[in-house]
């Protein structure tokens, strides 16, 4: 009866989104106000029963509903509670309902906060999100119904894959899903824009704040998958050019590109086509990024599993959102083209040739993503596009950027004097041109030519951040600088971070496989790993044999690190928890492997400098992200509407 | 070969799958575990083996290189690419002998070939469409009027 | 102002790609060898290790050549269409592979050998050699020993009317075929 009930919000939910979606932007086009009204409050009553969905899902995983079959597909008996609390997101249906939720969640804090903006304006935004949620609900309903039932219900269920048995299931699906759904505010606010066919620096006041904080989700989502990647698979590896991976990196890239246009845009009203294509752009990659994991193209080369009638919902979602969006841009963008001048040595300039590498970045990943099922489709061979592909290409479009961030972020605006320029940024550059080029030497007695290009590009991206409010203290004056410049300052000083962690860890990475009997030790890297021996472990709904290894440095104990060769009792396969001794200067990642027989064990040893400043790096940068969010400018007006809410709804079109 | 893969396939879904069918092909077609293979002693010759052994797909895995994958295929094909790595083998020469019996997808790094071409062009040339497009901006915003900048 | 249609075009182009890219036909992997004269080799028989079999045995004939394991569950979903195969006549080569010779010639002697012979590849080289990454496969070699076709996952009744019956009879030509197994 209750996951019926469940099923019943969501109808309901649909019903309100269609409401949300259709009434309000034909009220705005007809200037009905009562009909661009209803927006708020049917994003609202969205809102509540998407809610409640969600939670009666919930319920039918903690009381071991096993009639439901979804919950019977990923849940067991034996799963421990809070495991079962996020099984909601670890198979399709669940994850779509997670989806909606998180859509109907930013839907009404749209809704809070479009207050200060005109109804006109304010109906349109939520129209167009609402078309949105009534798509998706749609097509969770009709092809992907998580409340479907299974006659006769099980006695228990098939298990959470082991792989999610994990607290980085708790986390990682929670901020990447805001980051990846909340770019459709960005895009409603695109659209509306279009409609309206008026773009002014309001506009890009209101859009901002929302931008970033989609952005601010999605940075952290893919270091959290990053990172838990890294310690849960047990390869050592961090990024891998997945067709998932790249499916939520490359609206990263252009959500980072349309957070840099909306400032051209804030600032001096121009780039107007631009940031709305980018917004578009952004969401756009969103949806394709749904398409390609849940449609089964990606992946239906070498698998048999796939829904045609999945895919093509999506496919026909896509059309509708990006193809109606892009339409209307290729209709009414040239109408917003503005004047506003700037020179080529100028902070818009920057701006623009940073756009522009990172837009051709995601073009780059775009087609080596999609290129094997170009060719298979047009029967012209069957390749594999990895990371030899995208470790050469993207690493070579984003260290010009990098070097080009260092200049951009201390330019002027429409026009910048080139020699005063190189007179500030002589010191940082030289500086970082030493030390980058005699670090690596001095640190790990050898480098190559790439590593010291990425130390240099790294550093220098840092200290040209830095320059600004070190050399004001350098004065005896206080910084004085305003929190949107402290963003920019911090975001960049991540991006710093994250360069040199990446160069490190793949220049300097030692990878050793060996097989290896209790008592063994042998040396890795300056450490010693003494093999201690292995012992079977029991547990909740795992057997494992633990193995036990101690790391020595200059013969002292730095730590006793133990690492499982786990069989889950439900899905039997077996998986490996490597243990990882970490610090800011490197890890040292440990992994159980096979049992090779007589006594002796395969064991990978991996020696990884520097990693931690990757996810360092982006948690910097979304820190920053932050911090140029909760800028005083973009708050100002909510307490101004806030103080007249009478006026502000009074003001019609 | 591999059997229906795990029911789910959201975005989460996808990358676990990726990796799970490591562990279920490889459960159901096990062999005794081969012996690690030992690094080689020359450090550049080590390098390239290393370096190899990453471009190389296991293809009985959703999407890793046989470096990271524990199938016996993959550890077969490491052993292979050790002893021609030894032999003198050139990396191109190892490419080109696996790609003949496995096919281009083996290969982590696509051959440079005609059914290639717009691949390994493609971000020059969108690189070379960006500057087009930057240098037409910048061109057209440096003749427009330059006001005074209003107080912010 | 055709530039502001570029967006739109550009989705056109991929949806039509992915539109076509759902209703491609999962997996049917191809081989490089295909269409190519089969790759030499010279294995000593599991029963025999003194005798051999090699790429001129296959040859003169449409031949099946099998790879298989007593560690692959799989194989044994296959077994008995194999035999079925056999008894009426079409010839079977078997590609033992990385097994252990007792193990494997209990195996056959327990459940039926549809295998002419079967070839004994101790280390794997000679798989690696056609291009075969797990068991069980199977290849379709022509008379003149090329390689016509290569089936991954257990054989069907199914697969083998649909994928390999209309290769041997192409191969024959207006000839009758020499055994087209159960049709």
């Amino acid at each position: 009866m209750i996951p019926e009930l469940g099923q019943l919000a969501l109808v309901l939910a649909l019903c309100l989104s269609l409401v949300q979606g259709v009434l309000p932007l034909v009220g705005a086009h007809l200037g009905r106000a009562d009909w661009m009204a209803l927006a708020r409050p049917a994003a609202a009553g969205q809102f509540v029963f998407v809610t409640l969905a969600f939670g009666v899902l919930g319920y039918a995983f903690l009381t071991d509903d096993f009639s439901v079959l979804f919950v019977a597909q990923h849940s067991h008996t034996e799963l421990p509670t809070g495991y079962k609390a996020v099984a909601i997101w670890g198979g399709h249906e669940g994850s779509m309902l997670f989806w909606i939720l998180v859509l109907a969640l930013w839907t009404f804090a749209v809704a809070c906060g479009s207050l200060s903006q005109p109804l006109s304006f304010a109906s349109r935004v939520l129209g167009v999100l609402g078309l949105v949620s009534a798509g998706t609900i749609a097509f969770t309903l009709f092809t992907s119904n998580p409340f479907t039932r299974l006659q006769p219900a099980p006695f228990d269920g098939n298990d959470l894959n082991p792989l999610l048995q994990d607290p980085g299931m708790l986390m990682h699906p929670p901020t990447l899903y805001p980051g990846y759904v909340g770019l459709s505010v960005p895009f409603a606010f695109a659209v509306a824009a279009l409609l309206t066919g008026r773009l002014d620096k309001d506009w890009a006041r209101w859009t901002r704040p929302w931008t970033v904080g989609a952005w601010i989700f999605l940075t952290i989502g893919i270091t959290l998958g990053s990172a838990w990647a890294y310690y849960e698979l047990g390869w050592g590896g961090w990024w891998f050019w997945d067709a998932v991976e790249n499916a939520s990196f490359m609206p990263w890239l252009m959500a980072t590109a349309l957070l840099h246009s909306l400032a051209v845009t804030e600032r001096r009203g121009i780039f107007k086509s631009w940031t709305v294509l980018l917004a578009v752009c952004a969401f756009s990659l969103s949806l394709l990024g749904t398409f390609l994991t849940r449609s089964g193209v990606l992946l239906s080369v070498h698998s048999f599993a796939s829904d045609p009638a999945r895919g093509l919902f999506i496919l026909g979602l896509l059309l509708l959102y990006s193809g109606g969006a892009f339409v209307l841009y290729a209709a009414r963008a040239k109408h917003m083209v503005a004047e506003g001048g700037f020179k080529l040595m100028s902070r818009e300039a920057f701006l623009l040739a940073n756009n522009i590498l990172l837009v051709v970045a995601a073009g780059a990943i775009l087609l080596g993503t999609l290129y094997p099922l170009f060719l298979s489709n047009l029967n012209l061979g069957e390749i594999s596009v990895g990371r030899p592909y995208f470790d050469f290409v993207f690493p070579l479009l984003m260290l010009p950027l990098a070097w080009l961030l260092g200049v951009g972020m201390h330019a002027a605006w429409k026009n910048a004097s080139g020699s005063a320029l190189k007179q500030r940024l002589a010191l940082p550059a030289t500086l970082a041109l030493v030390l980058g080029t005699t670090l690596p030497w001095l640190v790990f007695g050898r480098a190559t030519v790439l590593a010291m290009i990425g130390v240099v590009t790294g550093l220098w991206v840092m200290l040209s951040a830095l320059l600004d409010p070190i050399s004001r203290l350098a004065r005896g004056a206080r910084p004085g600088l305003t929190r949107g410049h402290w963003g920019m300052i911090t975001a960049h000083v991540g991006v710093g971070f994250f360069i040199i962690g990446a160069t490190l860890a793949t220049a300097y990475n030692v990878e050793i496989d060996r097989a290896a009997r209790p008592g063994d030790r042998w040396e890795t890297a300056g450490y010693e790993v003494a093999f201690v021996g292995t012992r079977h472990v029991e547990g909740p709904n795992y057997t494992a044999e633990e193995g036990e290894f101690e790391l020595y440095r200059g013969g002292e104990l730095l730590e006793v690190m133990r690492s499982q060769q786990r069989v889950y009792r439900v899905q039997t396969a077996p998986m490996t928890e490597a243990a990882i001794y970490g610090t800011l200067a490197r890890d040292v990642f440990i992994a159980l492997g096979d049992d090779l027989g007589g006594g002796a064990w395969a064991v990978r040893v991996r020696v990884k400098p520097f990693i931690r400043f990757i996810w360092l790096g982006a948690i910097v940068m979304a820190f920053g992200g932050l911090l140029a969010a909760s800028d005083r400018r973009y708050w100002r007006s909510v307490k101004a509407a806030a103080a007249a809410p009478a006026g502000a709804a009074a003001r019609g079109a | 070969m591999p059997e229906s893969r795990p029911a789910m396939t959201g975005r989460l879904g996808a990358l676990v799958a990726l990796v799970s069918i490591v562990a279920a092909v490889c459960a159901s077609a096990q062999q005794p575990p081969g012996q690690p293979i030992p690094p080689i002693d020359d450090p550049a010759l080590d390098a390239r083996y290393q370096a190899l052994i990453h471009e190389v797909r296991c293809l009985v895995c959703e999407n890793r290189s046989i470096a990271e994958s524990p199938s016996d295929v993959a550890h077969d094909l490491k052993k292979l690419i050790h002893e021609m790595v030894l032999a003198g083998k050139s990396d191109a020469e190892i490419a080109e002998f696996l790609a003949a019996r496995y096919g281009d997808s083996i290969l982590y790094r696509p051959p440079v070939q005609p059914n290639t071409w717009v691949l390994w062009g493609g971000p020059a040339v969108l690189l070379l469409l960006g500057a087009f497009v930057f240098v037409r901006i910048v061109r057209a915003r440096a003749a427009q009027p330059i006001e005074e900048d209003e107080p912010e | 102002m055709w530039r502001y249609f570029v967006p739109v075009a550009v989705l056109a182009v991929l949806a039509a790609f992915f539109y076509g890219g759902l209703h491609l036909n999962p997996s049917r992997i191809t081989s490089p060898l295909l269409g190519k004269p089969m790759p030499e080799f010279s294995l000593p028989t599991v029963r025999d290790p003194a005798a051999s079999i090699g790429s001129a045995d296959l040859r003169g004939q449409v031949t099946l050549l099998n790879a298989w394991g007593t560690w692959c569950v799989e194989c044994r979903h296959e077994h008995a269409f194999l035999l079925e195969l056999a008894r009426s006549g079409v010839p079977i080569y078997g590609l033992n592979l990385k097994d252990d010779r007792a193990a494997a010639v209990a195996w056959l002697d327990d459940l039926g050998d549809p295998y002419v012979t079967s070839a004994f590849d101790a280390d794997g080289r000679v798989a690696i050699d056609w291009g075969v990454y797990g068991a069980p496969e199977t290849f379709l070699i022509g008379r003149d020993g090329t390689v016509l076709y290569k089936h991954i996952s257990p054989m069907t009744p199914a697969v083998w009317r649909q994928d390999f019956v209309p290769l041997i009879e192409r191969e024959c030509g207006s000839a009758p075929c020499p055994s087209l197994g159960p049709q």
